[in-house]
């Protein structure tokens, strides 16, 4: 009789792989999808790294799935400010959330509001062209750079401060972050994490980029792998795997070609373990870092579960900058929205908002801002099964019509908002590749949200 | 005549092969950003340009080399190898496959729901597939690559491999490849369960 309606609120990976999968399940529904910014697909253009082009691969089934007859992108709209949740739900059949995580874990450290003191989401929205990050102007001129955190953020933001700026220039890295990376000083970046080398969050990959990275040397220190060699063979393989990769870096004599290499790097990088920010150490004047108080810590337990415990040994470290690299962290969008601000998630079951029929949440909004692509794609899957397991039980009532888009659209346009769909998106797609191809880049992104729609509405 | 016409069918294998499969991540014009057909360059050329795409066309223009050449009919049963994918609700979906083929499109042809969010470049691992125990070895070992990225796979096990750098062989003939089920494990606190 009627298309089942739903709507995603947000346009990343979680978003589209949501959409993909119900347009697949179900032949009638139809999905809208809305996000704040005029451009989609949230962190594959914003958080991944720009000399990581292959794993942006994945926009091209994204764009797929926009193309689809039964699938409406509207950019520019601000899910909680120019519509409400609750305005969607009764406009749709279903709602799926799926707007991700834009906050950061603060360290809860004094100093932290210090110049010279950033976090990575910013940091690396900043290189990245996210519209808000773009005032970030990071001083880069120290010859040290600490990074607190050793996931795969962490790495990232450690392998573009150090990366040769020739290799740079070739990518979608803004104008801007080029031109400072070119000038910058730093020389020297360390990456520090609380407990030791079996409990880093990073993934091998990304540690071998760093042992490959082109003039550049580690500094690891073997003494932090002391009693490491013996546990090896009861980890699981990825840890396994990882660990033997630290320990070589760190314990063997490279070869000669390999020292000759090291002797002639002019940059730097470290992990450092046991080691828990107490404070951050300003200048005489309290206007900006110049350092790091750090606590040494030891470890109890082992594995996943092992707990840094401080010794009461304290540590000051020289640096410029410092980067937090502690975790992103979900924001609640709307007070009719269920949200657990312990864990920083929405509350569900498979996907099912908690108390709340007919709405749902898929990506890390879901589980927390960890995992890769292929996570929140398995992450997404489950919400989109739970939603066509309702429509098909019942549960979510599809017999009576919805007006979706039609009434979302007027509600809209009384309030003076004008989205962008996704043929206006493309406009601005191929204006970045164009002005990217005059440097050799893949494209030259816009920066301000006021460009992104002047280009759009052309 | 069969000697010219056997080398000529090589040449197209290895032709498909190397479409099929080309490994950009050691070309020097991929490192050097120089390349205008690479995955890399996808967004760059705009739009479905893709693997994918380029891919399908390939196959459907097979049937029509081989009749061209005249030298072998399109089924010539030394070049079929017979492949069951097991899809994520457990059927079993049976495909007539060529000497070759790359697993990862091989699915992509025959509708299979198998990921390949990276578009074969190892740097994903949507497109993780367990391997029948008997193929298993028949496989040559991964690159490093490969290792790497399959150890952020999901529910990674003893037989797991990426589809996207399978090739077929004569001697993986029954090969059997079942896609991971999707993880219902998560709990009503949003607590992942970490993979042991």
């Amino acid at each position: 009789c009627c298309s089942p309606k739903v709507c995603i609120v947000g346009s990343g990976p979680a978003g589209f792989y949501t959409a993909q999968h119900l347009i697949k399940a179900r032949q009638d529904v139809e999905v809208d999808i809305y996000e704040r910014l005029p451009v989609p697909f949230g962190l594959v253009r914003f958080g991944v790294a720009p000399d990581h082009p292959e794993v942006k691969n994945v926009i091209n089934t994204f764009t797929l799935t926009a193309r689809n007859s039964r699938c409406s992108f509207y950019g520019n709209v601000n899910v909680g400010k120019d519509v409400s949740i609750e305005e969607l739900q009764q406009a749709y059949h279903a709602v799926v959330l799926s707007y991700g995580a834009e906050g950061n874990r603060r360290m809860g450290v004094p100093g932290e509001d210090l110049a010279g003191v950033y976090s990575a989401k910013d940091f690396v929205g900043w290189y990245n062209g996210l519209p808000s990050c773009q005032e970030l102007s990071p001083d880069l001129n120290c010859e040290t750079a600490v990074i607190l955190g050793q996931g795969n953020v962490a790495l990232d933001v450690a392998r573009i401060l150090l990366a040769p700026t020739d290799i740079l220039k070739k990518t979608d890295i803004t104008q801007p972050a080029l031109e400072a990376l070119v000038q910058s000083q730093v020389r020297r970046v360390l990456i520090v994490g609380r407990r030791g080398p079996m409990q880093v969050a990073c993934t091998i990959k990304e540690f071998r980029e760093m042992v490959n990275l082109p003039d550049t040397r580690p500094e690891m220190m073997a003494d932090d792998f002391e009693g490491v060699k013996e546990a090896l063979k009861d980890l699981p393989r990825p840890r396994k795997r990882l660990t033997e990769l630290m320990m070589k870096t760190a314990l063997e004599i490279p070869s000669e070609k390999e020292q000759e290499r090291q002797s002639k790097a002019s940059r730097v990088w470290a992990f450092r373990f046991l080691r828990s920010p107490i404070e951050i150490l300003a200048n005489p004047d309290n206007s900006r870092t110049v350092g790091i108080r750090l606590a040494v810590n030891r470890l109890e337990g082992s594995g996943d579960g092992a707990r840094a415990v401080p010794t009461g040994e304290v540590e000051d470290v020289t640096c410029g900058l410092l980067i937090s690299s502690i975790g992103y962290k979900s924001l609640p969008i709307d007070p009719s929205v269920p949200f657990d601000s312990h864990k920083a998630i929405v509350p569900n079951n498979m996907g099912r908002v908690q108390h709340t029929a007919g709405l749902y949440c898929s990506g890390w909004l879901k589980t927390g801002p960890t995992g890769v692509i292929a996570t929140t794609m398995n992450n997404s899957f489950d919400t989109a099964r739970s939603v066509v397991e309702d429509m098909e039980s019942g549960t979510v009532d599809v017999s009576a019509a919805r007006p979706g888009s039609q009434s979302i659209s007027g509600l809209l346009e009384e309030r003076g908002v004008k989205p962008v769909t996704f043929s206006n998106w493309e406009k601005i797609d191929s204006l970045e590749m164009s002005r990217g191809e005059a440097s050799g880049k893949p494209r030259e992104k816009l920066l301000t949200v006021e460009e992104m729609l002047q280009v759009a509405r052309k | 005549m069969a000697a010219s016409a056997a080398v000529r069918s090589s040449m197209g294998l290895t032709f498909r092969l190397s479409r099929v499969m080309p490994d950009c991540n050691t070309c020097p014009l991929n490192r050097l950003k120089s390349c205008v057909s690479g995955a890399a360059n996808v967004q760059r050329r705009g739009s479905f340009d893709s693997f994918r795409t380029i891919n399908r066309n390939l196959q459907t223009s097979k049937g029509l080399y081989h009749s061209e050449e005249g030298s072998s009919n399109a089924e010539d049963p030394e070049d079929v190898v017979n492949v069951v994918y097991i899809d994520r609700s457990g059927k079993r979906i049976p495909v007539k496959a060529k000497v070759g083929d790359n697993v990862l499109y091989l699915a992509h042809k025959h509708g299979i729901d198998l990921e390949g969010a990276c578009e074969a470049s190892l740097a994903c691992s949507t497109c993780q597939v367990y391997v029948s125990a008997d193929h298993f070895d028949k496989l040559p070992e991964p690159e490093e690559r490969e290792d790497d990225m399959l150890d952020m796979a999901p529910m990674l096990q003893e037989n797991s491999r990426l589809g996207c750098q399978i090739t077929l062989t004569r001697d993986l003939d029954g090969i059997e490849l079942t896609l991971p089920k999707v993880t219902r494990n998560f709990y009503v606190d949003g607590h992942v369960p970490k993979p042991h």
